[in-house]
């Protein structure tokens, strides 16, 4: 069972940021549970074999200034992918900062290692005013000049700056099936 | 939230509409661009001018604002027209019928973003036969007034959608690759009646233009 989580603090945005995550796995006949970030309870964490963090808009912050909601990422042993505003989630937890950088729409991007079965160039879609630094703790797959694909070395925690749910859903399934 | 539409009186547009009302908002505004471009990348719409008629049944004010339709100076135009909005109506996001054009959403998102406003896309990556039962379900009656895609012809033009057009559609759609939505610009709808109108639209006249397979019909409604 998959647990996505909904970062969007308008309900409105549930609809472009929650729901084509869950309409691919529904596709795929993969299970799946929903939770606003703010509702999740210590069941939902232990019943769930793996988390998605969803994004959300350019202008809502609403999860930056609640990143307290998150503190379980830390120690969380189970594979974890974070998209966009999920992947800054996972980059403050363990330590990283935000820095203004805005891109929006197609971009060219080389991935230089296998990355969730995505490998090579890819034209990948970007919604974000923020990117997210990250520590020696993990490795960037990229050859881009931010981080836009990161694993944890040592854990199966996975961030994308970029929305694979646009043109890559074969990272969204190879994640819940790896 | 007060929000504004950017509306072309189809039913992606109305149906954005339908669902943000549904999010207990407040649409302060419909948006609509009227491009004198017929190749208009971002706004060919035809019978433009009878989204007069749908803001009326609404009782929603709505903003027009004209585009000479050149590629990126309708953007400009479009940018303007929203920041008037913004001004007049004081809304604090734009919500959009965007289904699956990366083109036109992330030009929206910028502008969106440049202005300080939210950009809602509440349709975004939406399956299409799911909308198009989605739209009978929730009592919309949408006629088709546009085909532009082999071998749609001019007996498509005028048909409701309903269970019989989603059956043939998506026949089109595994033989033709067609988009049953019309998002790959196959297909334009107008929305005679839905929940956000206070009374339905009759078509008062209407005239077909066009050849092989792409054909207009231009309607008017009281």
């Amino acid at each position: 069972m998959i647990l996505l989580i909904n970062i969007c603090k308008e309900k409105l945005h549930y609809y472009e940021f929650v729901k084509p995550i869950e309409d691919i796995l529904k596709k795929e006949n993969i299970k799946y549970f929903t939770r606003r970030y703010k509702e999740i309870e210590n069941e939902d964490l232990e019943e769930a074999e793996k988390i998605m963090i969803c994004g959300t808009s350019l202008k809502d912050n609403d999860f930056i200034e609640n990143i307290n909601y998150f503190l379980w990422v830390k120690n969380f042993k189970k594979p974890l992918l974070g998209i966009c505003g999920g992947m800054q989630i996972i980059g403050l937890i363990f330590g990283g900062k935000l820095k203004k950088k805005t891109e929006i729409g197609f971009y060219s991007e080389d991935f230089k290692k296998e990355f969730l079965g995505i490998f090579g160039k890819q034209e990948v879609y970007h919604l974000h005013n923020n990117s997210v630094s990250f520590g020696k703790d993990f490795e960037e797959f990229t050859e881009s000049r931010i981080n836009q694909a990161v694993k944890h070395k040592k854990k199966e925690i996975y961030g994308v700056l970029f929305h694979p749910e646009v043109r890559q859903k074969d990272l969204i399934i190879n994640f819940c099936n790896k | 939230m007060k929000l504004g539409i950017l509306f072309s009186g189809g039913k992606d547009s109305t149906y954005a509409a339908y669902l943000a009302r549904q999010g207990g908002n407040e649409i302060s505004c419909l948006i609509t661009i009227k491009s004198e471009n017929k190749e208009s990348f971002m706004f060919h719409i035809p019978s433009i001018e009878q989204t007069k008629k749908q803001a009326e049944v609404m009782e929603i004010p709505l903003l027009i604002a004209r585009t000479k339709g050149e590629k990126e100076k309708e953007l400009l135009d479009l940018e303007k027209a929203i920041e008037k909005a913004k001004k007049k109506y004081k809304i604090e996001g734009i919500v959009t019928g965007a289904v699956e054009s990366v083109y036109q959403s992330s030009r929206i998102q910028k502008i969106c973003d440049a202005l300080g406003l939210k950009c809602i896309n509440p349709l975004w990556k939406k399956n299409q036969i799911q909308l198009l039962t989605e739209l009978i379900a929730n009592k919309f009656e949408v006629i088709i007034t546009g085909v532009f895609a082999e071998p749609l012809d001019e007996g498509w033009l005028g048909r409701k959608i309903d269970e019989k057009f989603i059956e043939d559609i998506k026949k089109m759609q595994e033989k033709y690759k067609i988009s049953p939505s019309g998002e790959g610009g196959e297909l334009e709808s107008f929305v005679l009646n839905c929940p956000l109108f206070k009374r339905k639209l009759e078509i008062k006249s209407f005239k077909d233009f066009g050849e092989k397979n792409s054909w207009i019909r231009e309607i008017k409604v009281e």
